[in-house]
C-alpha cells in the first residue's frame, strides 16, 4: 500500500479507513453531515467486491445500532455513523452494548441541536457523548481527533479499543471534520485476526465447546449489584489506560491555558498564536479523549487561568472546572447554532482573560 | 426398556419461570426439539425478547442473545448478515413485536431478512400484568383496558401472519396454536419447516403462535385453552397464510 497522501473529504477518508481497519459490515441511516459514509460503504460493496462488504440501510438509527448489537454478537466488526438526532435515538443501544460488552463502533458527527437543529459545526452532544447518554450507570469510550488525519487512525484503532475493553467506542467528529477535504495518509490495512470466541462470548453456534449467552437482564438485585460493580472496574480500567491529549506551548509555562477539542481546536491554536505574537503568555490544551476525561493534563497547573473554548454553551468546561484546583480560574467561551468564531475572535477572548 | 418420551437434549433441566398454564413453555419445547430433530445444536443462535420468556435464559444449552425490546429483528438482521450459516431465531411476543418493534420486524420482512421469527401472541402483556397489547382481542379486559379493548380508544387487534405475508420478503407465514395436543404436532410441524427452509437460504420464515396466559387473562389453564378456540381463532384464523415451498420446489427442479 502507497504511503502517499491523497487528498479526501473527511467522512469519506474516515469510511475507508474503517474498511482497511477490518470493518465490512456498516448499519446507516442517511443523516447530514454523515451521509457520505454509508454512501462510501454502499459504494465499496458494489465497486470492490473483494472486500466483502455488508451494507444495510436501516430503518431507524434505533435499528442501525441494534443491527451493530448483533453484528458484534456474532463477532464481526461493525459501525454506523449519524449525527445528534440518529446518536439520541441509538442511545437505548448504546446502554445495551455496553451492558452487553459488546464491541460496536458508533461515529457521532456532531451537528447543533438540540432537536432537529441546523446542520453546521457544533460541539453539543459532549453531556451525551461523555456521560453515557442512555440509561443507567455506564460509559463508552469517545475519541475527538482534530485532523482528518488523527481521524482515520483513530476510526481504526477505535475497533482495537472496542475488543480490547468489550465495550461501545465513540468516535466524535463533526459537520466541520466530516465535509472538510485536505491531504492524508490512508492507513494500512490492519491484520484483522477474528476475535477470539472464547474472551468475546461470541454468538457463532456452540460448536466444540459451551454455549454462550449475553443478557443484560438482571437477577435480583444482589446479581444486579455485582454485575453493575464489575462494568464500574471495567470504566476505572478504561480511565486509567485511555486519557489522551495533546498540549502546545505548555512547556513555556503559559499563564493562560486554552483548552479545546475536535476539529474547532485547530482553529483555537491559531487564536493562541495569534496572541503570543501580541506578546501573551498562552498555551492550549486539546483533550483528544473526552470520557476518559485528561484530568491528568490540568496536573501543576495550579495558578493558571484557563479558557475553554466550545462550540456549545458550556459543556466540557465542567470537565476542566473538576480537573483543577481553583474553578474561578476557569473561563468560557461559547458560540452556538453552527456559527465557528475565527482565530481573531479568539484571541481578543484570550486577550480578555485577566491574569493573576 | 424403550424410551418413548424425553427432554430435548438441549435442555439444561433449569425450571422455567412460567405460569401453570402458560404457552411459552410448549413453544420453548417444540424448538428445542426441532433443533435435536435437525441436528442443528452448533449452528443454532436463539434471539430473545423483552417479555416473560427473555428471563429463562439458562433453560437452553445453545448460544443465545437477550435483545432489546422490540429489537430482535435488528439485532437478528446484524447477526445472520455477519454468519448467514447460523440458524437465527427470533423469539418474540406481541408487546415485543407488534407494539414496540413494529418498524424492526417489518423492515427485517421487507429486506427478506433470512432467520425464522417465533411470534408468541397471546393478546396480553404478561410480564407487566395484564396490560393491552396490540393483538388484545376487542372488548377483552387488560388492566389498560378496564371493561375491554375499545376501537375508539385503541384501534383493532394486529393480525401479524396476513400482515407479512403481504411482504415479498416472507417466504413462509403460519399461525399455529398450542392449546391441544393435535394442535401442538401442527405447531411443531410450522416451526420445523420453518427452520429448514432458514436452512435452505430463503427469506422470512414466521410462525405465529396463539399462545395462553391464563394469569394474565384471568382465568383456569383449562378454560385458557378452550378461550383460543373460542375466541382467539376467530380473529386470528390457524392454517398457512403464504407458502412459497412450491415455488422454490420448482425453482429446484428448473436448476435441475
Amino acid at each position: 500500500m502507497s504511503k502517499e497522501a491523497v487528498f479526501m473529504q473527511g467522512n469519506q477518508a474516515m469510511a475507508e479507513a474503517a474498511i482497511r481497519g477490518g470493518c465490512k459490515m456498516f448499519f446507516g441511516y442517511p443523516i447530514t453531515p454523515s451521509s457520505e459514509v454509508p454512501e462510501y460503504y454502499a459504494r465499496v460493496m458494489v465497486e470492490r467486491p473483494e472486500e466483502n462488504i455488508t451494507y444495510i440501510q436501516a430503518e431507524t438509527e434505533c435499528s442501525a445500532f441494534n443491527m451493530i448489537a448483533g453484528a458484534a454478537a456474532a463477532g464481526h466488526r461493525s459501525m454506523t455513523a449519524t449525527a445528534g438526532p440518529g446518536f439520541s435515538l441509538g442511545q437505548e443501544a448504546m446502554s445495551y452494548m455496553s451492558a452487553a460488552g459488546l464491541p460496536g463502533v458508533v461515529v457521532q458527527i456532531m451537528r447543533p441541536g438540540p432537536a432537529d437543529g441546523e446542520i453546521l459545526p457544533a460541539q453539543g452532544d459532549y453531556f451525551q457523548i461523555t456521560r453515557g447518554g442512555g440509561h443507567g450507570d455506564y460509559y463508552t469510550l469517545a475519541l475527538a481527533p482534530w485532523s482528518i488525519q488523527e481521524l482515520v487512525e483513530i476510526m481504526q484503532e477505535s475497533f482495537v479499543l472496542a475488543e480490547k475493553y468489550n465495550n461501545p467506542v465513540v468516535v466524535v467528529s463533526d459537520a466541520m471534520l466530516a465535509k472538510l477535504r485536505e491531504s492524508v495518509v490512508l492507513p494500512d490495512y490492519t491484520d484483522n485476526e477474528a476475535a477470539p470466541e472464547e474472551k468475546h462470548n461470541t454468538l457463532t453456534g456452540a460448536k466444540g465447546r459451551k454455549r454462550h449467552l449475553i443478557t443484560t437482564c438482571g437477577f435480583g438485585a444482589v446479581q444486579w449489584n455485582q454485575f453493575n460493580n464489575d462494568l464500574q472496574k471495567k470504566y476505572a480500567e478504561i480511565a486509567a489506560n485511555e486519557k489522551r491529549y495533546e498540549s502546545y506551548f505548555m512547556d513555556e509555562d503559559p499563564d493562560i491555558v486554552v483548552v479545546a477539542f475536535g476539529a474547532y481546536s485547530r482553529v483555537c491554536l491559531s487564536g493562541v498564536k495569534m496572541a503570543r505574537e501580541a506578546g501573551l503568555k498562552v498555551g492550549m490544551i486539546r483533550p483528544i479523549s473526552l470520557w476518559p476525561f485528561p484530568d491528568n493534563a490540568f496536573e501543576g497547573l495550579d495558578g493558571k487561568q484557563f479558557l475553554v473554548c466550545e462550540l456549545n454553551a458550556g459543556q466540557m468546561v465542567q470537565d476542566v472546572k473538576l480537573s483543577v484546583k481553583n474553578k474561578d480560574d476557569v473561563h468560557f467561551f461559547g458560540m452556538l447554532g453552527g456559527i465557528v468564531p475565527t482565530p481573531k475572535e479568539i484571541c481578543a477572548e484570550i486577550q480578555k482573560v485577566e491574569v493573576k | 426398556m424403550k424410551v418413548v418420551y424425553e427432554a430435548p437434549k438441549i435442555n439444561t433441566g433449569v425450571p422455567t419461570t412460567y405460569c401453570g398454564g402458560c404457552g411459552h413453555g410448549i413453544i420453548n419445547r417444540l424448538i428445542a426439539e426441532v433443533i435435536d430433530e435437525m441436528e442443528l445444536k452448533e449452528k443454532a443462535v436463539l434471539l430473545w425478547p423483552i417479555g416473560c420468556s427473555c428471563v429463562n435464559v439458562n433453560t437452553m444449552d445453545i448460544d443465545q442473545l437477550c435483545c432489546l425490546h422490540g429489537r430482535g429483528p435488528a439485532s437478528g438482521t446484524g447477526m445472520k448478515r455477519a454468519n448467514p450459516d447460523n440458524l437465527v431465531i427470533v423469539y418474540q411476543g406481541d408487546g415485543d413485536m407488534v407494539s414496540e418493534g413494529m418498524a424492526e420486524i417489518m423492515h427485517a420482512a421487507i429486506r427478506g431478512e433470512k432467520f425464522t421469527v417465533i411470534f408468541v401472541n397471546n393478546a396480553i402483556y404478561g410480564m407487566t400484568g395484564a396490560q393491552m397489547a396490540p393483538t388484545t382481542l376487542l372488548g377483552q379486559n387488560a388492566s389498560t383496558a378496564p371493561g375491554g379493548r375499545q376501537v375508539i380508544n385503541s384501534g383493532y387487534p394486529v393480525k401479524m401472519a396476513e400482515l407479512l405475508a403481504e411482504l415479498p420478503g416472507t417466504v413462509y407465514s403460519e399461525r399455529v396454536t398450542v392449546n391441544t395436543p393435535a394442535n401442538i404436532i401442527k405447531a411443531k410441524k410450522a416451526i420445523k419447516k420453518a427452520f429448514e427452509l432458514q436452512m435452505k437460504g430463503e427469506g422470512m420464515t414466521f410462525v405465529e403462535v396463539l399462545s395462553m396466559c391464563p394469569t394474565g387473562w384471568s382465568m383456569s389453564p383449562v378454560k385458557a385453552c378452550e378461550w383460543v378456540d373460542t375466541n382467539m381463532t376467530e380473529i386470528f384464523p390457524l392454517g398457512v397464510v403464504k407458502d412459497e415451498t412450491e415455488g422454490l420446489k420448482q425453482q429446484e427442479e428448473a436448476a435441475k
